[in-house]
């Protein structure tokens, strides 16, 4: 009896992007470009996914074990939830401990540790924190309950950014006075910078993330391909989204080139979408620097409400602890975001770094590598256990 | 004679009705003793009794086991917390070979609950029991002040008899068995989730709460060796799977795109980035059977209602001790562990 005797109702959109036929055929082409680059011996061709729902989707179809050994995949900074400094999350669970007061939070940030315990701690020892599906629900929360004050925790990248934004000028439209963000929003597009003008920088190519470009467009991403001559295409979460992308990035590379494609045309416009950068701009304004766990302090990172929003501002309304809490210095998450380590090489993997009690930043979400690695298998493991039958 | 009409006319539970005065016997004499109606609770005595003998012509063995309910809400599409305790410990006698038989019901009640509600609940926890021949012999109340407890929290033990020669056991999976389940896997999880109202998916969902001891019976009867078999509820068949893994020293290979899924369950998932596999199940159980009784098997559930969409879904290896691998519908494949704490949405 063949495992597959019983085909359920097609999902329309998705089994499209799951068809395991299609998937071959893109692989054997994928294989074939691969072999036509020249490589230093022992040295693999090196393409990141910037996003962290694309780290997800890799692990989650078990794409990495599929590859030719010459690719290698490095699993970029893209996990709002992984880069989230400690000393942050201390703050939001200082402003979780006033009274009478509500906080909401994406369920994503429930587990992240702080400095002494998570949001999850934070709530079991009596904290108000709802999980929340979208910052409208939390403004719902403060028109529900006028006599509390409603924080939400806003965080992620320009996905996220414009639904945050939208939240703010509905609650000043309204004129609510008990609703506050707290801004945790950041920007992919100077951590790329950073991570390219390091020195030892090894990666030789990009999948770039589908829903941040959805938002922002094409047009941010030129200089990578402009000035450091990398080329990066713009990909969409199914497994073939992911796989006819990384076609791209090596078809570009065979043949010498460098450019900023768009795979996921589908959803991306090459402008991105203008209500939302609108409403970005409206609300938003860039930070000095923001810190990322993992990665330090990366200049214009991260951005804070605008003074015309100050009354709804978190970071104004409560004293914060607004400290920095560094890494600790065993961990070795830079290295492996650079591509420069595997998760399995770190010295702390599943060792003292577990996701029950993570050290460094990659193994705090599912989205972060370490925790793809240690929850669905590193892809070597996979290849000689599971790989049969 | 006619009962008086004397019994029980509050419209909420409060405080007085678990007092230990008039008020509780009220509530019990008027809505537990009446409505479960047999007469082990009509004798008002402090326990059940219950004849040896009886218990003798089952089997070899007594199974013997407890379960405390706890959801939010208490009524949801396809069950209430009363289906679901009396489903629930019924269903882990049955998954041991059992014959079950009887069950205890407490209650812990949070004051201000409609009385009408509660004898919806207590109402439908009689018609599950009786649908399994089942009796709810003894029981207990208590009522604490608001705030104390959600509503409704129902603690069930159950009594079955385990017939001679039938044994399975999650150390019981060798090498070269195949995993079957008896229908769509998610369901529960998914309604509840959803029947919570804060996700407003207009969706078709329904608990798959029902008692699985028929369908073990058909199954015992073409194999009654079956090496392994439990109901996957909480922590869902990545649970279970990481159990048997673990217990039997063998790993387990399941083929995703053979294990039963609603477009519905998965559509719910795909949003909210969640794994179906770690879903609770209220009617679902994994039975691990020799490779060369698996068909037969299969063909036996597929028979019976509540295993018409019954599906051979994976196998037992003998390598990399204690995993569950996935064969992706993708080709590719991943290691399913079990949950560690809640399942958490991703959004961001």
């Amino acid at each position: 009896m063949t495992p597959v005797e019983q085909k359920e109702t097609a999902m329309q959109y998705v089994d499209e992007f799951r068809d395991p036929a299609l998937a071959k055929s893109l692989l054997k082409q994928i294989a074939r470009v691969a072999a036509q680059i020249s490589r230093p011996a022992n040295r693999p061709l090196q393409i990141m996914e910037v996003c962290g729902g694309h780290t997800h989707a890799i692990f989650r179809y078990g794409i990495e074990q599929l590859l030719p050994p010459n690719i290698e995949l490095v699993h970029g900074p893209g996990c709002p939830v992984c880069v989230l400094p400690m000393g942050r999350v201390d703050d939001c669970i200082a402003i979780a401990e006033q009274p009478d007061l509500i906080l909401a939070t994406f369920g994503d940030a429930m587990r992240v540790p702080g400095s002494k315990k998570s949001l999850l701690q934070a709530k079991a020892e009596g904290c108000d924190i709802r999980i929340v599906y979208s910052p409208m629900d939390a403004l719902e929360l403060a028109r529900q309950n006028p006599l509390k004050r409603v924080v939400f925790f806003g965080l992620g990248f320009e996905t996220t950014m414009p639904s945050t934004a939208l939240t703010l000028l509905q609650a000043e439209q309204e004129g609510l006075s008990n609703f506050y963000l707290f801004s945790n929003h950041i920007t992919i597009i100077p951590t790329l910078r950073a991570m390219l003008e390091e020195p030892d920088m090894s990666i030789d190519g990009f999948l770039g993330p589908g829903h941040v470009s959805m938002v922002i467009g094409e047009a941010p991403y030129d200089f990578i391909a402009s000035e450091f001559n990398r080329p990066l295409v713009i990909s969409g979460f199914e497994p073939l989204d992911m796989l006819q992308s990384l076609l791209m990035v090596l078809q570009q590379i065979s043949r010498g080139e460098a450019r900023i494609e768009n795979q996921y045309r589908r959803i991306v416009n090459s402008a991105g979408n203008d209500p939302a950068q609108r409403a970005v701009e409206a609300v938003f304004e860039l930070r000095e620097h923001f810190e990322w766990r993992g990665l330090g302090s990366i200049d214009h990172s991260g951005v804070r409400i605008r003074e015309r929003f100050a009354r709804f501002d978190a970071e104004r309304e409560f004293a914060l602890p607004n400290q920095s809490i560094v890494d600790p210095a065993e961990c070795q998450c830079g290295e492996v975001l650079k591509g420069q380590l595997k998760p399995v090489n770190c010295r702390l993997f599943g060792k003292t770094c577990t996701p029950d009690k993570p050290m460094g930043a990659l193994m705090v979400s599912s989205e972060g590598a370490c925790a793809a690695y240690f929850k669905y298998g590193a892809p070597q493991l996979i290849a000689t256990a599971g790989g049969e039958g | 004679m006619n009962k008086p009409e004397t019994g029980f006319k509050a419209d909420t539970i409060t405080l007085a009705h678990g007092s230990g005065g008039r008020a509780m016997r009220d509530l019990i004499e008027g809505v537990f003793v009446e409505i479960f109606d047999n007469f082990q609770l009509s004798s008002l005595e402090d326990q059940a009794r219950i004849i040896l003998s009886d218990l003798q012509s089952c089997g070899d063995r007594l199974a013997f086991t407890t379960d405390s309910y706890v959801v939010d809400p208490i009524e949801f599409p396809g069950g209430n917390i009363g289906t679901l305790a009396v489903n629930g410990t019924l269903n882990d006698l049955a998954v041991s070979g059992a014959r079950p038989l009887y069950l205890s019901c407490s209650m812990i009640i949070e004051e201000g609950l409609e009385l009408d509600q509660l004898k919806r609940i207590v109402c439908s926890m009689k018609q599950a029991a009786d649908a399994a021949n089942m009796q709810i012999v003894t029981g207990d109340t208590k009522v604490v002040p608001r705030g104390k407890a959600d509503k409704l929290f129902i603690n069930t033990s159950g009594l079955g008899v385990i017939p001679a020669g039938i044994n399975p056991q999650a150390s019981g999976c060798r090498p070269g068995d195949k995993i079957l389940v008896n229908g769509f896997i998610g369901d529960h999880g998914a309604t509840i989730l959803n029947a919570r109202g804060e996700l407003a998916l207009d969706v078709e969902l329904e608990s798959d709460c029902q008692p699985l001891h028929e369908l073990v019976e058909c199954l015992l009867h073409v194999c009654p060796e079956v090496h392994a078999m439990r109901d996957a509820t909480r922590g869902g068949l990545a649970a279970v799977l990481n159990e048997f893994a673990e217990q039997s020293k063998v790993s387990v290979k399941l083929w995703e795109s053979a294990i039963p899924l609603r477009p519905e369950v998965r559509g719910v998932c795909e949003i909210l980035g969640l794994d179906p596999l770690h879903f609770a199940n209220e009617g679902k159980l994994v039975a691990v059977v020799p490779a060369e009784a698996a068909a037969s098997v299969l063909k036996a559930m597929q028979a019976h209602p509540a295993g018409r969409d019954a599906a051979m879904i994976g196998e037992v290896q003998a390598d990399a001790v204690g995993r569950v691998f996935i064969e992706t519908g993708f080709g590719g494949t991943r290691i399913l562990d079990t949950l560690n704490g809640e399942q958490l949405p991703r959004i961001c």
